[in-house]
């Protein structure tokens, strides 16, 4: 089918469970996949942003490869919505923000109880870690906020029927959980 | 005769003596706030509870009920600005809702669902903060507090203990125990004081109870604020509310 909505989706510094959580939506994905397409996701294994309707960004921005994706993001899709706690807050991963970047690397890969072979990863494919963890809205401009950790599948079912059925997004007080 | 004020539209009788919030409460009309707690002195520092009395921006928990008020309350205008403060509230501290036991139970966040509030708008502070698990039964997680002094009230005025207080201005604020060591283990707090009990976040918290009530089976994860907050009030609506400004259906657009 033509003109299908094209929807892209990628996790961030996040724990791909805002991902699990869209797959909730379970027989409904039928439906979503006669009139949506995808392009970028984990689901389709592309690796680049074409040209797109909806991006869904999952997670927040921790090292330079998550500032590149998001971009490429931005460049590419028409709306830019921030899925779940990481995105919109940094979440978890931003506890490590008050620590010093080079104490969490000692703990992780020096002095950490349990560690074998004890060296810090310095493989330049690996990308360099930023000093701290930031929510996507402080690098790109987003147009839409999906709450919670994650956001149920009816957060998700609504959200994107809304968009495609041409409706203003919107989610009542029983979708809105930051937990 | 009684006086009365008008709330939107409302005509809600008061007494001699009522804040507007008073009045308000009492009549079934809900002001969002955080740092009011009907039996504790007025403090007016979260400015949530913002109404417009004849044209001007106030506090309504401090703000005495008089003859005549014409007072604005669920305006468009008023929302926004509850939204925008309450964001401010949460990049100023640490506020991770899904490692924080009080989640669900927290009035902060209940505010901010109630407001229909869906992302942070400002940049995130991220400040660092401590967490005092020093005494045996009570901690503060000071990453949370929202210097409402709520607890700096109860233990003045029901516990009679003088715990805590806030030191500091503006950015520095940030709230002390009485002690020398500056630890909650030092000072004659005990689990069952009303300080405790009285936090609207998860800042002070009663060891190993976090999780007696499963996330999901919480006060505000099924009720809104301003329901639980009216019933606690014991109020006694004067009419049928006007419908409420579509809190919950609002345009989730990020507002700029």
């Amino acid at each position: 089918m033509a003109n299908k909505i094209r929807v892209a989706t990628t996790s961030l510094a996040g724990c791909f469970g805002c991902h699990m959580s869209f797959l909730d939506i379970d027989e409904r994905m039928l439906q979503l996949a006669e009139v949506v397409e995808f392009d970028r996701s984990p689901i389709t294994d592309i690796e680049h942003c074409t040209n797109c309707d909806i991006g869904l960004i999952e997670g927040g921005v921790c090292n330079s490869e998550n500032v590149h994706v998001l971009r490429e993001f931005r460049n590419n899709c028409k709306i830019l919505v921030a899925v779940g706690a990481c995105a919109i807050n940094g979440g978890l991963p931003a506890m490590r923000n008050h620590i010093p970047l080079e104490e969490c690397l000692n703990e992780a890969y020096l002095d950490g109880i349990g560690v074998e072979n004890p060296k810090i990863p310095s493989d330049i494919e690996l990308p360099l870690l930023l000093n701290q963890v930031h929510p996507i809205h402080e690098i790109v401009k987003i147009d839409y906020y999906l709450p919670g950790c994650p956001p149920s599948a009816d957060v998700f079912w609504k959200f994107l029927t809304d968009l495609i059925e041409g409706r203003e997004p919107s989610l009542p007080y029983e979708l809105v959980h930051y937990d | 005769m009684s006086k009365t004020i008008t709330i939107d539209g409302k005509i809600i009788p008061f007494e001699d003596g009522q804040t507007i919030m008073d009045a308000a409460m009492a009549a079934g009309v809900y002001i969002p706030h955080l740092c009011h707690q009907p039996e504790f002195t007025p403090h007016g520092s979260c400015k949530l509870c913002t109404v417009n009395v004849n044209g001007r921006n106030c506090s309504a928990c401090t703000f005495p009920a008089l003859e005549g008020q014409d007072i604005l309350n669920e305006t468009e205008e008023l929302i926004e600005d509850r939204k925008k403060i309450t964001q401010m509230l949460f990049v100023e501290g640490n506020h991770f809702c899904p490692s924080c036991e009080k989640t669900g139970n927290c009035q902060l966040q209940a505010v901010a669902y109630h407001l229909n509030m869906l992302d942070n708008h400002f940049p995130l502070f991220y400040p660092d903060r401590e967490v005092d698990a020093s005494h045996a039964e009570v901690m503060i997680d000071h990453n949370r507090c929202i210097f409402c002094t709520l607890c700096v009230r109860a233990s003045h005025e029901k516990d009679g203990k003088d715990v805590f207080a806030i030191s500091g201005r503006g950015i520095h604020k940030h709230l002390i125990v009485n002690a020398k060591s500056g630890l909650l283990k030092d000072t004659d707090i005990d689990a069952s004081d009303q300080a405790v009990h009285i936090c609207p976040t998860g800042a002070l918290l009663v060891k190993r109870t976090g999780y007696q009530v499963p996330i999901g089976e919480r006060i505000y994860d099924h009720k809104q604020i301003d329901q639980v907050a009216l019933a606690a009030s014991g109020s006694r609506p004067v009419a049928a509310l006007p419908p409420s400004m579509a809190v919950g259906t609002e345009n989730i657009k990020h507002g700029e």
